[in-house]
């Protein structure tokens, strides 16, 4: 057992109003720049619909992720390193720009610069590609938001294989959801492995997957290597770039900046302890509606006293065992069992788990005239095929059952707390039809309901501590420069080779935070090795 | 041997090479964030399916072959048992098939840059200035393999003159006569070469460096370390 630690999201879609305020916020403090005009860290999609790239999640078109291969064993899908290798000069996997939608601006000097005239001056939208007038614009950041287009295009949805003739026919009456989508930070990141530079990797303390902007060559096979197209490539740098979980924010102890701007409130942050030793095993499971509980299987429970000392031992901060011990995410995940990774047959142990939403069955039911009475809600829940069809291609490998147990513990919730709040009775039935227990349907409810910021994000600083004696690099030594008046050890221009970003793991090296380098002009991501380096 | 020749001859390649050694040193050092292919594939992925590997493939050949023809003496091969004429043979087919297959990417590559408008917006002064010197030096090269090694009566035998000029050069003993003494096609070749080399490190060309055949061996998974534990670190800076 080799004990880590990931920060992992949930995101309960019953609250998402499809606001794009993550969007947004996240845009501008990450991906506002030439180059990335395109890429949106975190994009909110309509289901159905096509998504963002177009159908990203057709791995047959994009061949990410991962696949077994005869034998049983783990490969990625678009094969393996010396194909690879002899298709670096052209990958025939990878997306063109106008499948995620050609990036745009408007000629707004003319509003001001316009001569006297009758009629109103007009901004024309300009390609930020190459500059030319682009009069016909036919794709764009959520094109398809909120059904848009749907009776055409509907079927394109990979989601509604099987199921498009129920979809389209009740179209008049269709369900429809929002999911926001962000890096998953998956435990088997498919990009990580397909990356020839090792430029990409996972970061131990925390999880979170990151490019080396300095490493990085721009060969392109993470772009096609994610099965949720989460990776991007700059057309200005010729570097990739993803969703960095906002590190310097989390290290800080403070949630993402998609989080913190969440208006519905819908996200949730914590850390869920892992056994790294078993990841591989967990990913190659035959049967692919077996690989959810699996992963599930390589959480490891923080109250466990083994564990606790397991984790001590692989290094893991007290603080953050107990902020494990209240993380958001692993009781979702885990203890309710309510949250489900997306697109687990992708066998990457994505990160980013969400909690169905019980709307379109609520809402369906509402259009025959139900009031949606708990008690209409359970025969529906076994009832209805779409929607539990449609969220199990999505969240459970294509099985209902998952969805259907998930559904309707959030329904027993709600028919409890109903009859708790509205009726002021004390019900032990509708918790224990679901198999739950009253108290674990009142947490959840706490959880999911009344959603404090602090029982949302439990998220532990960052023991930069452990890394050196900071403060003497930071504080004491600040004018440690050749000659100068620091006295903690001089430092020296060959020092300074070692002390560069990230090390690799047991090579010397140093935490990057000396002023010496900073005042000598070098241009140098942080540590982390993403972020400004790309701005 | 003329001031001009010491220029063309003598200074011009090591001034060449000193650019090519300290360029990359430089380049290395202080420019890993535009170390890149610097790949227009996302913006358009017309002709670039076939022109690409075809160009890459024909010039890593066609590289191959000039490492073979300059490098091997011809009194090496002759001692093995290999005569001029079948040498002439083998490296003008092999030759000849490379370059073909390199010009035939290269003008696909030529065509999409020039017809694509988002490709062609991502066009530096380097890069065309790159772009200028290979297409010289590519048909140049064409021209010698077909011109002068296989349709001709009258094959010119640049491994005992122009090689020869060539890996003098590093024993520091520069023959200049052996370059002077070859035809023009041939010197225009060997000084657009110097330019080429000395440009490269200032070029997207570097990416060449970054083939990453270590790849094939590494692990599926990276992990990186921010923080050790203190006992590490101090061990670490002590060293």
């Amino acid at each position: 057992m080799k004990v880590r630690a990931q920060v992992g999201m949930v995101m309960n879609l019953d609250k998402c109003i499809g606001c794009h305020t993550c969007s947004v916020t996240c845009k501008q403090v990450w991906t506002n720049r030439p180059g990335a005009e395109y890429m949106w860290f975190n994009d909110v999609e309509t289901k159905p619909g096509l998504g963002y790239p177009r159908r990203w999640e057709d791995q047959e078109q994009w061949k990410g992720g991962w696949e077994l291969d005869r034998k049983g064993r783990l490969r990625l899908k678009a094969g393996g390193r010396v194909k690879k290798l002899l298709s670096i000069f052209s990958n025939p996997d990878l997306p063109q720009i106008d499948d995620y939608y050609e990036p745009w601006t408007y000629d707004y000097e003319k509003l001001i610069t316009a001569p006297l005239s009758d009629r109103d001056p007009v901004a024309r939208a300009r390609s930020q590609l190459t500059g030319a007038p682009m009069d016909d614009i036919h794709a764009g950041p959520n094109w398809d938001d909120n059904l848009a287009g749907a009776p055409e295009r509907i079927d394109q949805d990979p989601l509604t294989a099987g199921i498009q003739e129920q979809v389209k026919a009740t179209y008049e009456q269709a369900f429809m959801f929002y999911l926001p989508r962000i890096c998953e930070h998956c435990l088997n990141p498919s990009c990580v492995a397909s990356c020839p530079s090792g430029a990409m990797y996972k970061r131990e303390e925390d999880g979170i997957v990151l490019v080396d902007q300095e490493k990085c060559r721009g060969w392109r096979f993470c772009v096609s290597g994610c099965p949720y197209k989460k990776v991007y490539f700059n057309h200005k740098t010729g570097k990739a770039e993803k969703c960095t979980l906002c590190y310097p924010r989390i290290e800080a102890g403070l949630p993402t900046i998609c989080s913190e701007t969440c208006v519905g409130r819908i996200r949730y942050i914590g850390l869920v302890l892992y056994d790294a030793d078993r990841v591989e095993a967990a990913a190659s499971v035959p049967d692919e509606h077996d690989l959810l509980d699996a992963q599930r299987d390589v959480f490891l429970d923080p109250d466990d006293p083994e564990v606790r000392a397991r984790a001590a031992a692989d290094g893991i901060p007290d603080d953050w065992i107990e902020a494990a011990r209240r993380s958001p995410v692993y009781a979702l995940a885990h203890r309710y069992r309510v949250a489900l990774p997306l697109h687990p047959e992708f066998r990457t142990l994505p990160m980013v788990w969400y909690v169905p939403p019980l709307s379109p069955i609520v809402s369906a039911l509402e259009e025959d005239g139900y009031e949606a009475d708990p008690d209409d809600v359970f025969p529906a829940i076994e009832a209805m095929r779409i929607p539990v069809d449609y969220l199990a291609n999505l969240l459970s490998a294509g099985d209902p059952e998952v969805i259907r147990g998930v559904l309707r513990r959030l329904a027993a919730m709600r028919g409890h707390m109903r009859k708790r709040e509205v009726l002021g009775e004390h019900d032990e039935e509708i918790a224990g039809a679901a198999g739950m227990s009253v108290a674990d349907c009142e947490d959840m409810y706490r959880l999911l309901a009344i959603a404090k910021y602090d029982d949302r994000y439990v998220i532990p600083q960052a023991h930069a501590e452990l890394g050196e004696r900071l403060m003497e690099q930071q504080g004491a030594c600040g004018l440690d420069f050749e000659g100068g008046p620091g006295n903690c050890g001089m430092v020296t221009p060959d020092s300074e080779a070692d002390t560069e970003g990230f090390m690799l793991e047991g090579e010397p090296g140093r935490v990057d935070l000396d002023l010496v380098k900073m005042a000598g002009g070098r241009r140098r991501d942080d540590a982390a090795g993403q972020g400004g380096g790309g701005a | 041997m003329s001031a001009g020749d010491v220029l063309l001859w003598v200074i011009l390649p090591y001034v060449a090479i000193t650019t090519f050694v300290v360029g990359h040193w430089w380049r290395y050092r202080h420019d890993q964030f535009a170390w890149t292919s610097r790949s227009t594939q996302l913006l358009d992925r017309r002709v670039l399916g076939w022109a690409s590997p075809a160009f890459h493939y024909g010039a890593l050949a066609a590289v191959g072959g000039h490492v073979i023809g300059l490098c091997i003496p011809e009194s090496l091969t002759s001692s093995i048992g290999i005569s001029e004429g079948f040498y002439r043979w083998f490296a003008g087919i092999a030759g000849g098939i490379a370059g073909l297959v390199t010009l035939v990417g290269f003008l696909g590559l030529v065509y999409r840059r020039t017809t694509s408008p988002r490709v062609r917006r991502t066009t530096t002064r380097t890069d065309m200035l790159t772009y200028f010197l290979l297409t010289v030096l590519i048909v140049m090269g064409c021209w010698m393999t077909f011109g002068h090694t296989l349709f001709t009566s009258d094959p010119y035998n640049y491994r005992s003159s122009i090689a020869d000029w060539w890996r003098s050069i590093f024993y520091l003993d520069p023959n200049v006569e052996a370059a002077t003494g070859a035809p023009l096609v041939y010197q225009l070749h060997a000084i657009v070469a110097w330019s080429f080399w000395a440009l490269f490190p200032f070029s997207r060309l570097v990416h060449a460096w970054s083939i990453p055949l270590q790849y094939v061996g590494r692990p599926y998974i990276l992990y990186r370390r921010r923080y050790r534990p203190a006992s590490v670190a101090r061990e670490a800076r002590s060293r």
